[in-house]
């Protein structure tokens, strides 16, 4: 499987072969190959319904797909296997566009929930984790909040810290600023920009071009089900190849 | 004739009023450890779990209370299991409240947004994980008003054992009546105790029902 470009040495972080799902008889992903390097930071593109929040939804098993494979670090998904995919979602973090805060518990208690569930961390570790996680994601007073007394971007960044409290080797973001008000997008983006910069492996699914251009080493345009074109940020957004992407780009400019 | 004064009366429905909430207490108890087990049942997608818990749901809701006790008593005597008019109420209220009361459950349950699932599912918690740390005490919250007020229904219920000779308070209402040959004086007291009984439990669902949309 392993090709020059790669040394065997390095496992891709994930490595998705010939995937595909339906729902029923709709085929919502027709065959995706693609593998990510460890550190690696990937913007997907697209329209809506071209199935880029479901490819990112397969990855921690939230959708379960028909036939092909699907590697994190080596180890592949295996849906009715409840004890792998708990070890391989410890290794997936998940940031979803609705936030997910736990409302009954609080900002703190969000944080160190899994960690001391399912890595079996003891509360004072976990506490002091959870607190240097806040103190990144810049709401360190926030500990003993609860969600409903936070705006959407303080939600939204306890939710980044919450998932990075699992400690993952990649951290899955679907449309992780879409439901948030335009003034509170930057300090979210500016928390995954950081990620980005300390060599967490992203897979992210954005309309925020801007950001994808700056930010990503690898932009992938996805279009009715497959990955239609993909190449450096530069080249997707100032070369476009495929009249799809030229047009998807030019009806953002509208 | 024996004569009866009012207190004698009253007296008797009221220690016939003891075995009324103790009998609702073992149905509302009994219930919701079963209900709670066929909402769990239900939960874990087992296959067929879904179907057999429908069904079971249907069959309690759709037979009538009084026919479920005639059948827990007088079925279970057909086959050679003696029982007392106790198990009997006992076993046939306990399966009336689970019914009822898992698909209460099963509604607040399903009230709580796919995104808790998903949120707790993606931080690698197992199914038993999510129901206790996240799922259920969300749920719990929604689900005490419709609870509390099903309890009213139970200790109504409970009034139905009398005809299969379950000494309740219907029952002992019945003996003085035809004792006394003063039915309406007894059922209006009879009546009043039920009142008495089953009025504060209302008024605790109704505050507690203004307490968590308060709370919002």
């Amino acid at each position: 499987m392993l090709t020059a470009e790669y040394p065997a040495v390095m496992t891709p972080a994930i490595d998705i072969i010939a995937l595909h799902k339906s729902y029923g008889t709709h085929e919502v992903l027709k065959g995706i190959d693609l593998r990510v390097q460890p550190g690696e930071v990937i913007a997907i593109i697209g329209k809506s319904g071209s199935g880029k929040s479901t490819l990112l939804r397969c990855i921690n098993g939230l959708e379960i797909f028909q036939s092909g494979s699907l590697t994190v670090d080596g180890k592949p998904l295996v849906h009715h296997n409840a004890g792998a995919m708990r070890n391989l979602r410890q290794q997936v973090g998940m940031i979803f566009q609705s936030f997910n805060l736990f409302p009954h518990l609080t900002v703190g208690k969000n944080i160190m929930l899994a960690p001391g569930l399912v890595k079996k961390k003891d509360r004072q570790s976990a506490e002091a984790h959870a607190r240097k996680l806040l103190e990144r994601v810049g709401l360190s007073e926030k500990f003993d909040a609860y969600a409903d007394q936070l705006s959407g971007g303080q939600q939204q960044r306890v939710a980044i810290a919450r998932a990075l409290a699992m400690e993952p080797a990649v951290l899955l973001c679907d449309e992780i600023t879409s439901a948030l008000d335009p003034e509170l997008v930057g300090e979210v983006l500016r928390v995954v920009e950081g990620l980005a910069q300390d060599g967490m492996t992203l897979l992210m699914v954005t309309h925020e071009m801007r950001f994808a251009r700056r930010v990503s080493n690898r932009v992938i345009f996805m279009h009715q089900g497959r990955v239609h074109e993909m190449g450096p940020p530069a080249d997707m957004f100032g070369n476009p190849q495929t009249p799809e992407l030229q047009q998807f780009l030019s009806s953002l400019h509208d | 004739m024996v004569d009866f004064t009012l207190w004698d009366i009253a007296r008797n429905l009221l220690l016939a009023g003891r075995w009324t909430v103790a009998l609702s207490l073992i149905a509302f108890v009994g219930g919701s450890v079963v209900g709670l087990l066929l909402l769990m049942l239900r939960l874990s997608k087992a296959p067929g779990a879904e179907w057999l818990v429908a069904a079971y749901v249907q069959l309690f809701q759709g037979v009538p209370l009084l026919v479920q006790l005639f059948l827990a008593y007088y079925g279970l005597g057909l086959f050679g299991i003696h029982t007392s008019p106790w198990v009997a109420a006992g076993v046939g209220l306990t399966l009336y409240a689970s019914a009822f009361l898992t698909e209460i459950w099963r509604g607040c349950v399903a009230s709580i947004p796919r995104g808790q699932w998903e949120a707790s599912q993606s931080l690698a918690l197992n199914f038993g994980e999510q129901l206790r740390y996240i799922i259920l005490p969300q749920a719990l919250k929604i689900a005490i008003a419709p609870t509390v007020g099903f309890s009213v229904q139970v200790i109504k219920g409970t009034a139905l054992a009398s005809v299969i000779g379950f000494m309740e308070l219907t029952r002992v209402g019945k003996t003085i009546a035809n004792a006394t040959f003063n039915p309406f004086l007894v059922f209006s007291c009879v009546a009043l105790m039920y009142f008495l009984l089953c009025y504060p439990v209302s008024l605790y669902a109704k505050s507690l029902e203004r307490k968590i949309h308060a709370d919002r």
